[in-house]
């Protein structure tokens, strides 16, 4: 087990080590540290004794080691547009994005394991055919139309659901990083239509992987001997059926949650959900480049930080894995 | 006296789109307590589907369109589903016949086994768990404690055959219906498998219905044998009398082509031309005629029945019928 974990974490350093080689490739080529610093009023000869000073001369490779050293201090550079840096600005903005894909992972959960499990189970059933059929409009419909239409329904015709922003949030550690919308009425109302337009395309697809993953585990051997064995049929289908299904389910969520952290940014956007999404863009618009990269670099390392969880977690449902790992 | 187990002109038939086909035509035998019967046939004679019928577990398009089956004296193949659980895997146990696939991978044997157990008994934990050790140092497990932790994977087929029957003992049944449990093992662990399932029958006094395609496994095993093609029982009666003796031109065909020790040394090996119809495909009249030396014209045209042909053998044979009734004619 124990080197099951060491293997899974020596693999993940060299993921992240690959991703800071991209990314600062793109810094050193398009990007202009000198102009993050002074901006653009300053003359040529000051900019060329500035980048003699900030080191912008060496060879490429003493200038990622010294940017190695720095991003391992926490230093990812400056953002020009916030004047800040870059990983502050970051950190920031996190616990909205954190909160959106929180909520829209917990709806996923919360309607694809029944709904999922449901169709496999009674596959020809009215509420069976509705899913399916509903999940393959899901797929389709691009989320920032079913945002659109979430907010001219709930928010334009019905007036129930407020259609932008975070609403009334509340310091949770008290140091003004972490603003939830998690404890008051408010924020909660205004976190609903954003979650579930999010959740709207990932669901559909987990519907239709419980259910063709329940339906493949259902025709196996060992379900048919567990009938054989007279076990009643909620054990069969919760217990021995289930966890098998839950297998292939569990490693496709750690990704798809990382995707949906990278892929906030059209939900931020018709939301004006203040998160990193939304700082995305305005950093893409404005040429930020020591800010993208810093992106770059927390989106890749949240991707490998998840994936690093959930095989862990796989190895605990998953008992050839976990013998696997310990020889 | 009634028998343990009495199956009466089963009839099983698959719902296709195209319409029914019957995959088991009418078969009909009986097995006491302690007796040990075996199924043989061909791939796709309806061996396993009879088996399933009697635990009423035929898969999806599959069910039981005619007749009756019995046990203990009650007609068990109009049980609803409930009702049947309770038999399921208690008084009448199912060993499949690939071990590599026939425990669940996510769960260790001891929880496999005791579940099992709390199925059919209230019972603590603890103490389903005592049974389980017993019953799997009966089937001869080294370190049986060990076993009871670990995941199927860790194991050899062998020894998942072996636990699987364990699980079969666990809760003293009257009747276990082995699906060919040896097909998928190799040829030393087959002999150990089948000893020990012997042994096990007679220690607890337990009935056995072994199918198989393996005509020599069947006659070192049982008493009583049921000759199974397209469907249909053709030829059933005791095992000694059947091998030694066998009436059915198929049966004969069967004896003749396996090497061994069933047929005289020097012997040449027999094969049977032809192939098994398929259950949409059965010929007119003995399903059997396109492939049999004897073949006649009645043969084509009606179905032979299965009729008493001495010695406690029962035969569906056109014209081993009419040769034994001449026998009869001259004899009296």
């Amino acid at each position: 087990m124990f080197a099951f974990i060491i293997r899974r974490v020596i693999q993940a350093i060299l993921v992240m080590l690959v991703i800071s080689l991209v990314g600062f490739s793109i810094k050193s080529n398009i990007g202009d540290p000198v102009r993050d610093l002074v901006g653009e009023r300053v003359t040529p000869e000051e900019r060329a004794q500035m980048a003699e000073k900030l080191g912008l001369n060496d060879p490429f490779f003493v200038q990622y080691t010294r940017f190695l050293k720095n991003a391992l201090h926490g230093d990812l550079g400056t953002s020009f547009i916030y004047r800040k840096p870059a990983l502050e600005v970051i950190f920031r903005h996190a616990p909205a994005t954190i909160e959106l894909v929180l909520g829209a992972a917990l709806i996923i959960a919360l309607f694809s394991f029944p709904l999922g499990v449901y169709s496999a189970l009674y596959p020809r059933s009215l509420l069976s055919r509705f899913t399916m059929g509903f999940s393959t409009l899901g797929v389709s419909i691009p989320v920032f139309l079913t945002a659109i239409m979430f907010i001219y329904l709930f928010a334009v015709t019905l007036h129930i659901l407020p259609s932008y922003g975070r609403g009334e949030t509340i310091d949770l550690f008290g140091n003004g990083y972490w603003q939830t919308g998690l404890l008051t009425i408010d924020g909660l109302k205004h976190l609903l239509l954003p979650c579930v337009s999010l959740a709207s395309i990932m669901m559909p697809l987990f519907i239709r992987l419980i259910r063709s993953e329940m339906m493949e585990v259902l025709e196996t051997e060992y379900i048919k001997y567990a009938w054989a064995k007279g076990l009643s049929t909620r054990r069969i289908w919760l217990v021995h059926a289930f966890k098998n299904t839950l297998l292939p389910v569990v490693t496709v969520f750690g990704v798809q949650i990382g995707i949906m952290f990278a892929f906030t940014i059209l939900t931020e956007t018709v939301f004006q959900w203040q998160g990193m999404g939304f700082m995305f863009l305005d950093a893409i618009q404005r040429a930020d480049i020591s800010l993208l990269i810093a992106y770059l670099v927390v989106v890749a390392s949240v991707f490998v930080v998840v994936n690093t969880v959930v095989d862990i977690m796989y190895s605990f449902i998953n008992p050839t894995v976990r013998i696997a790992g310990t020889k | 006296m009634s028998h343990l187990l009495q199956i009466n002109d089963l009839e099983v038939k698959f719902a296709l789109r195209t319409g029914d086909i019957t995959a088991i035509d009418g078969i009909r035998f009986t097995l006491d307590r302690g007796e040990k019967l075996g199924l043989v046939g061909e791939s796709g004679a309806g061996k396993s589907v009879t088996g399933f019928s009697i635990i009423n577990l035929l898969s999806k398009p599959g069910y039981i369109s005619k007749g009756k089956i019995f046990f203990q004296g009650n007609e068990i193949s109009s049980y609803p589903n409930e009702k049947m659980r309770k038999i399921r895997g208690n008084a009448i146990s199912m060993i499949f016949q690939d071990p590599m696939m026939t425990l669940n991978p996510v769960f260790t044997v001891g929880f496999q086994m005791i579940e099992t157990i709390q199925a059919h008994r209230e019972i603590s934990k603890a103490n389903a768990r005592k049974i389980a050790l017993e019953k799997l140092k009966k089937v001869h497990i080294p370190s049986p404690e060990k076993r009871l932790e670990q995941y199927p994977h860790e194991l050899s087929g062998g020894m998942r055959q072996r636990i699987i029957i364990a699980i079969s003992l666990l809760t003293d049944p009257a009747i276990i219906i082995a699906d060919e449990p040896t097909t998928a093992l190799d040829v030393t662990i087959q002999a150990e498998i089948m000893d020990l399932l012997q042994e096990l029958c007679a220690s607890d006094n337990m009935a056995l219905i072994l199918i198989t395609h393996d005509l020599g496994v069947v006659s070192q095993v049982t008493e009583k044998i049921a000759v199974m093609y397209a469907g249909k029982i053709i030829e059933y009666g005791s095992t000694d009398q059947v091998v030694k003796h066998p009436v059915h031109p198929y049966t004969e065909g069967l004896i003749k082509s396996i090497p061994g020790t069933l047929i005289k040394h020097g012997e040449d090996l027999v094969q049977i031309p032809g192939m098994m119809p398929t259950l949409t495909n059965i010929p007119p009249g003995c399903a059997f005629n396109p492939r049999c030396y004897l073949k006649e014209s009645i043969c084509t045209q009606k179905t032979p029945e299965l009729r008493d042909m001495g010695q406690g053998v029962q035969a569906a044979c056109h014209v081993k019928q009419r040769g034994n009734r001449q026998n009869n004619n001259e004899a009296g």
